[in-house]
């Protein structure tokens, strides 16, 4: 158990470099991902894109291009107007920390 | 294995408590959840996944869990119960205790709750995601024809889904089948819609002549208008007609009609979806706070405005604005909850969620459609609000979009319930 809080608190230090937020924010502001691309950014359907483990600037990337209409979707493109790039950066830390 | 022994011996509290030490690391405290659907169930689950020193037990009174969403597709014969279907047994992977009982009554100031059979559970937090129940006495004679099989509500997905599949299978061809909506809040927005929709993709191929009337007390199709209004126009012209601004006051079993303001309406099946509210135990424990139908909550933690240390979430909530009563919008406030209440229970004060809505509907057996919206604390309003700019409706009615609502359903259902 300290050895998880140690590494828990290792994760907050990181990510908070990126978004001044620890970990933890991090991890609930992903969990509203996990209605469509499953808990913790693990894929239940082949349908749909498995976050969890893609590479950082790519998660990145790809929200903001949704965002910016650069990147068509079906839906992505409205979420993605919902988030700022420090959340942006946020989530992809996140995800891209975790496997599949 | 533990659960079956766990009933086995529990009929207390004590028994609770009992059990809760025969793990290793001791508890921090105890919450109880009641309701294992949508909200309940994701509460229990995250909870555990964001504190494992956070005992977990989750009471719920059915022993499966029959997905909402979807069961319009069940009615139309374009899926089975069994794919709608799944089991929350699953949760005990992260430690919550799974009571098949019923929560009959709620003591805020013992903090305990109490069970059907197993006596009386205490909590430091109480999670209550308690659904709905319908206001039967708003509609005449309503009770009195539904005990007699003449109409239906199938509003909650279960035996009236499969009841209201068998009368729409064994209408003749030529029937009606009407459909009435009441005035909003209702659970699920575009779902009478969606219903009015795949009914008459059945009646398409399996019995031409007959046709759906949408009797809505709003006055105007009230969640994805313009796509359902497409689809009905390029579908199902001459097979769907809808009345808007048409309230149902009652209904007669016996000449099979649904009485409005002005006039009476017949029908070979009538399915009458009442008003309703925050389910009778919410009614029970004081939860009910505006209309005397929903419960008004702290939007930050999910919080009852009138219980101290009682949290609810889902359908039963007084909606934030421009919120939904969905499926996502109750898994998401359960994501709420859940953070707040480790934030609680750790001495550390919770802080706002932005989370997201997604609601699909069917207009086809493989055809959908779908409505977005991302909210966030705002706290000059006290409240959560849509983000400016996010969110919006499908561009045009598709398969693609069909087949993400199934991948949406399997995941939610996933993410909710294993």
């Amino acid at each position: 158990m300290q050895g998880r809080v140690a590494a828990t608190a290792a994760a907050a230090a990181l990510l908070s470099l990126s978004w001044g937020a620890p970990a933890q924010d991090a991890q609930r502001l992903a969990a509203a991902c996990a209605i469509c691309h499953g808990t913790d950014g693990r894929a239940v359907t082949k349908d749909i894109a498995p976050l969890a483990g893609l590479p950082r600037e790519h998660i990145a990337s790809q929200m903001r291009a949704f965002r910016d209409g650069q990147r068509p979707a079906t839906v992505m493109h409205q979420i993605a107007k919902g988030y700022s790039d420090a959340e942006i950066d946020a989530l992809a830390a996140w995800f891209s920390a975790h496997k599949r | 294995m533990e659960r079956r022994d766990f009933l086995k011996v529990s009929g207390s509290a004590a028994a609770l408590a009992a059990a809760g030490c025969a793990t290793t690391a001791p508890s921090k405290a105890r919450v109880v959840v009641v309701g294992g659907g949508f909200g309940g169930a994701t509460a229990a689950k995250y909870i555990r996944m964001w504190d494992a020193k956070i005992d977990v037990v989750l009471v719920e009174r059915d022993p499966s869990f029959i997905s909402c969403p979807l069961s319009n597709l069940v009615l139309a014969g374009f899926a089975g119960m069994h794919d709608i279907t799944r089991g929350i047994d699953g949760l005990e992977r992260h430690g919550v205790r799974v009571v098949h009982d019923e929560a009959v009554a709620i003591d805020p100031s013992k903090k305990t709750v109490r069970l059907g059979r197993a006596g009386a559970v205490g909590y430091e937090r109480l999670v209550v995601s308690p659904g709905i129940d319908f206001l039967f006495g708003e509609m005449q004679g309503y009770e009195q024809a539904m005990r007699a099989g003449r109409v239906l509500h199938a509003w909650k997905a279960g035996a009236q889904t499969m009841a209201l599949r068998r009368q729409l299978r064994e209408m003749r061809d030529g029937g009606v089948y009407v459909l009435s909506i009441p005035l909003a809040p209702y659970r699920c927005p575009p779902g009478p819609y969606e219903r009015a929709s795949v009914v008459a993709a059945y009646f398409k191929q399996a019995k031409p002549r007959s046709k759906v009337l949408v009797l809505d007390a709003n006055p105007d199709v009230s969640s994805k208008g313009p796509l359902f209004k497409r689809a009905w126009s390029e579908l199902y012209s001459g097979v769907i007609e809808y009345r808007g601004d048409s309230r149902t006051v009652g209904v007669d079993g016996d000449s099979m009609s649904v009485r409005l303001e002005v006039e009476d309406v017949k029908g070979d099946v009538l399915n009458v979806v009442p008003p309703h509210r925050a389910a009778d135990l919410a009614a029970k424990a004081g939860l009910i706070t505006a209309n005397n139908r929903w419960c008004d909550v702290d939007w930050r933690t999910m919080e009852s405005k009138a219980v101290k240390d009682v949290h609810v979430l889902g359908d039963a909530t007084l909606s934030a604005p421009a919120m939904p009563k969905s499926a996502s919008m109750a898994n998401n406030h359960a994501k709420i909850a859940a953070a707040a209440i480790v934030d609680l229970l750790n001495g550390r004060e919770p802080q706002p969620l932005k989370i997201i809505n997604t609601c699909y509907s069917f207009v086809s057996s493989t055809e959908g459609i779908r409505v977005s919206s991302v909210h966030e604390w705002d706290r000059a309003q006290g409240t959560l609000v849509a983000v400016k700019g996010s969110g919006g409706v499908s561009a045009v009615r598709s398969q693609a979009e069909g087949n993400y609502a199934w991948s949406w359903a399997r995941t939610i259902w996933a993410d909710s319930l294993t």
